[in-house]
């Protein structure tokens, strides 16, 4: 089981009080009637899916019940960070470094 | 997960390992707002409400339970639930917030013993170790959400939604069993 830690509660958290919310920093776009259509459809579905680190939401629903960011490598499934919801995307240079 | 009876000799009395009983109704009441009404709203309730999630706040018979940055959890006497509904009422002018009385939508069981934290991991995946007494926190029992209190070192309480209790007593009921019978 993955252990998650929550920013807000400050604890380090068995997966399943978690649930997946998607990628984050996905922004809606300020006037979506000024959009084509395919600019639209890649805002509602296409999503980076990168191999290596992945920006995600994740929500503590068992828990907290708030919403935040996460850091998780899709390959290892090991979580790099996690941090609070509006909170500035990290620099993942100085992750991988850090690990 | 299935429920499953067992024709285990239990052990009745106070050489159970493990005892889960029904507590008596209490009043509860959920309280939802903003930081910069903390201490007012506080004040008006009489309490100093915490702020770091699972850290309870008691005043006589009450107790309040952090859930989470803005949210809240009351207990209190079934006799105080209109006093406290009419001290949110007095403060809401000055503090907005949300007070809503919850009493009815859940019930509680003590889990007393020495066996009562290994009863416990049967569905909760929670470290119990790491759960200080006095503390609380929400988090899943198999797949009900539950509120877990540690009273003591081998005294928890579960408020548990009713429509899941059965489910969650079921499974308390079949680990105590097990227990007893020195599984």
């Amino acid at each position: 089981m993955l252990l998650i830690h929550c920013p807000y509660c400050d604890e380090t958290l068995p997966e399943l009080e978690f649930a997946y919310a998607g990628e984050a920093h996905v922004d809606r776009p300020a006037d979506p009637s000024a959009l084509s259509d395919e600019e639209w459809r890649d805002f509602l579905f296409i999503r980076a899916n990168p191999k290596g680190p992945h920006f995600e939401r994740w929500r503590h629903v068992h828990g907290c019940a708030r919403f935040f960011n996460a850091v998780r490598d899709t390959v290892s499934d090991r979580f790099l960070m996690t941090y609070k919801a509006g909170e500035p995307r990290p620099d993942i240079s100085k992750l991988e470094e850090a690990q | 997960m299935t429920t499953q009876t067992h024709d285990f000799t239990v052990i009745e009395g106070g050489t159970a390992p493990v005892r889960v009983e029904d507590m008596a109704p209490v009043a509860r009441f959920s309280l939802r707002l903003r930081e910069a009404h903390r201490a007012a709203v506080g004040q008006a309730l009489g309490f100093d409400l915490p702020q770091r999630v699972g850290d309870v706040a008691r005043a006589k018979a009450r107790a309040a339970l952090c859930l989470g940055p803005d949210e809240w959890l009351i207990h209190a006497p079934e006799a105080e639930a209109e006093a406290i509904a009419a001290a949110g009422a007095g403060a809401y002018a000055e503090a907005p917030h949300s007070l809503v009385e919850i009493s009815d939508r859940e019930i509680s069981y003590a889990i007393t013993g020495p066996a009562a934290r290994e009863l416990l991991t049967i569905a909760c995946p929670r470290d119990l170790d790491r759960l200080a007494t006095g503390r609380a926190v929400r988090t899943v029992f198999d797949t009900a959400q539950v509120v877990l209190w540690r009273d003591g070192e081998d005294a928890f309480r579960l408020d548990v939604w009713r429509s899941f209790a059965p489910h969650v007593r079921a499974l308390l009921d079949a680990g105590q069993a097990e227990l007893s019978a020195g599984f």
